[in-house]
C-alpha cells in the first residue's frame, strides 16, 4: 500500500498545486500576523478565512483529482491490488499533500513571528478539517456517475456546510427560543464539522463574540474542558464515517 | 478453466449481459466477436473485476473471482481504448507497473517493446503520443509480465499493417498450451490465423460457441468472415 500512496503523492506533488496552496496560506497568514498588533485578533481573522477556504480547497481539489487520476486508477485496478487499498491510498495521498501545504503555509509564518500556542491549535484543527472534507468529497464523487455532477454535489456540500447550515441553525434557535435548546443545539452542532472546529477554537481562545454566524450563540452551551475533547472526538467521527462509506461504495462500483 | 455461468449485467435498463454461459479451457485462443454493443467488453470487464455482474458467477480454476483480487496477477489486459495518466512518461509508467507487479527475479517480456521500438519515445509523456503509438505501448504492457491469461480487447484497431503483423507474430510465438487467450475484434481476417474457438455474442447472449474446425466443417467456408455470415444466415 505504501507504494501506491507514494505514486499518488508523486503525481500530486508533480502538478504544483500544493506549492501554490502553501504559498496562498503563507501570504494570508503572513500578512494577517504582520498587520495586526493584537495576535488574538489576527488569529480570529485567520480562523474565519481558514475555516471557509480550507473546506473549499480540500473538497474541490480531491473531487477534481479523483477524476484526473481516473486512468491511473483504471490501470491499478487491473493489477492484483485490493480495490479498498487503491482508494484509501488516494485518500491518504490527497489529504497528506493538502495537510502538508497547510502545515508549511501556516506554520512557517507562525515560527517567524513566534506566535502563541493558540495558533498551533488552529493549524491542528485546519488539518483535521481538511482530512474530513477530503473524505466527504471523495464520498460524494464516488456516489455520482460523472465529473460535473460530482463537482456540483461537492460545491453544494461546501455551500451547505459554510452557509446554509448556519442559517438553518439560527432560524431554529430564533423560532424555538422559548424552549430549552441546550441538548438539541449540542447535537445539531455536531452535524457540521466546520462549526465544530469553530466552537473548539473559540473555547481555546476563550472569547465569545466575533465568531462568524453561529459561533457567538454557542459559547453558552459549550463550556469547560470537556467541550474541547468532545468536539475533537466528534470531528474524528467526521473522518471515520465518510471514509468507511466511500471505501465501501468504491468496492462495489463499476469502472 | 474459466467458467462463466448465467452472467447478467444491466446498466439501468440496458441489458449488457443477459445470461452468458461459457467455459474456456487452457490452451484455447478464444475470439469473442459480435456487433457493437453486444456485451463483449462488459464480459471482459466482469472477468477483470472492473464491472460487477448483477447475478451469475465467474470461476477461475473452481474458485469464484467476484470480489477477489489475487487472481489478477495471472492476467494481462489490453484495453480497447488506451487511456493512460496524462502526466506520466512511458518509462515512468513502466517503472511503476514493474515495481507493483514484478515478482522476484521473474523475467520481463520486453519483446514488443523492442519490436515496436518503444525505446524511441520512452521519455515522452503518454499524453503526447498518437493513438496508434499508445495502443502499441498498451500492447507491450499487457505482454510484459508474461501473464497466464491474456485479455486483448480490440488489439489491432488503430495499428498500422506492419505493427499488426508484428503483433500477430508475437501472439503466435507464445506457448499457447499454457495460456488462456481471449481476443475481441471486428477485423476477422486478423483473427482467423490465430484463433481456435469462436464465441459470437449478440444482445448480451451467446449466439454460438464453436471451434474453428467445427465452423469450417459446418459451413464449408475457409474464410472466417464468410463462414460466420453463412452460419448466421442458415440458423
Amino acid at each position: 500500500m505504501l507504494k501506491i500512496i507514494k505514486y499518488f503523492l508523486l503525481d500530486i506533488l508533480n502538478n504544483k498545486v500544493v506549492l501554490g496552496l502553501s504559498l496562498f496560506f503563507f501570504i494570508v497568514s503572513m500578512s494577517l500576523l504582520y498587520l495586526d498588533e493584537n495576535q488574538n485578533k489576527a488569529i480570529l481573522s485567520l480562523m474565519n478565512i481558514i475555516f471557509i477556504v480550507v473546506p473549499l480547497i480540500s473538497m474541490f481539489f480531491s473531487a477534481n483529482y479523483y477524476w484526473n487520476s481516473y486512468e491511473f486508477k483504471e490501470i491499478l485496478l487491473c493489477l492484483p491490488l485490493k480495490r479498498e487499498k487503491i482508494i484509501l491510498s488516494e485518500f491518504i495521498a490527497v489529504s497528506l499533500s493538502i495537510s502538508l501545504s497547510i502545515l508549511v503555509g501556516l506554520g512557517v509564518p507562525c515560527l517567524i513571528f513566534g506566535a502563541e500556542t493558540n495558533i498551533y491549535y488552529l493549524i491542528l484543527l485546519a488539518v483535521i478539517l481538511n482530512i474530513s472534507c477530503v473524505a466527504l468529497s471523495m464520498w460524494m464523487v464516488i456516489l455520482t456517475k460523472d465529473k460535473s455532477r460530482g463537482l456540483g454535489l461537492v460545491l453544494l456540500m461546501w455551500f451547505y456546510l459554510t452557509m446554509l447550515f448556519d442559517v438553518l441553525l439560527i432560524s431554529i434557535m430564533m423560532n424555538f427560543s422559548d424552549y430549552p435548546l441546550e441538548k438539541i443545539v449540542l447535537v445539531l452542532a455536531s452535524l457540521n464539522p466546520i462549526d465544530l472546529c469553530r466552537i473548539s477554537m473559540m473555547l481555546q481562545l476563550d472569547i465569545s463574540a466575533l465568531m462568524g454566524y453561529t459561533g457567538a450563540l454557542y459559547k453558552e452551551y459549550f463550556s469547560g474542558s470537556g467541550g474541547s475533547i468532545l468536539s475533537l472526538s466528534i470531528l474524528m467521527l467526521w473522518i471515520i464515517i465518510p471514509v468507511y462509506l466511500f471505501v465501501k461504495k468504491f468496492g462495489q462500483k463499476d469502472i | 478453466m474459466i467458467e462463466i455461468s448465467n452472467l447478467h449485467k444491466a446498466f439501468q435498463k440496458l441489458k449488457a449481459l443477459d445470461g452468458i454461459d461459457l467455459n474456456w479451457n487452457k490452451g484455447e485462443v478464444i475470439a469473442l466477436i459480435g456487433p457493437n454493443g453486444s456485451g463483449k467488453t462488459t464480459l471482459l470487464k466482469c472477468l477483470l473485476g472492473l464491472v460487477f455482474p448483477n447475478s451469475g458467477d465467474i470461476r477461475l480454476d473452481k474458485s469464484s473471482i467476484i470480489n477477489s483480487y489475487q487472481y489478477r496477477e495471472r492476467i494481462g489486459y489490453m484495453s480497447q481504448i488506451s487511456r493512460f495518466p496524462d502526466q506520466l512518461k512511458v518509462v515512468e509508467l513502466q517503472e511503476i507497473l514493474t515495481d507493483i507487479r514484478k515478482k522476484n527475479n521473474a523475467q520481463l517480456d520486453l519483446d514488443l517493446f523492442h519490436a515496436f521500438k518503444i525505446e524511441l519515445y520512452k521519455d515522452k509523456s503518454l499524453k503526447t503520443l498518437s493513438g496508434g503509438t499508445r495502443q502499441k505501448v498498451n500492447a507491450a504492457f499487457a505482454f510484459m509480465f508474461d501473464p497466464e491469461i491474456l485479455i486483448l480487447d480490440e488489439p489491432t484497431a488503430g495499428l498500422d499493417p506492419i505493427s499488426v503483423e508484428i503483433f500477430k507474430e508475437k501472439i503466435k510465438s507464445i506457448p499457447i498450451n499454457k495460456k488462456y487467450l481471449i481476443i475481441t475484434s471486428h477485423i476477422l481476417s486478423d483473427l482467423e490465423e490465430i484463433t481456435t474457438r469462436i464465441n459470437y455474442l449478440q444482445d448480451g447472449k451467446v449466439k454460438f460457441d464453436l471451434s474453428m474446425d467445427q465452423l469450417i466443417q459446418k459451413t464449408g467456408q475457409n474464410k472466417l468472415s464468410k463462414a460466420i455470415a453463412q452460419f448466421l444466415s442458415s440458423n
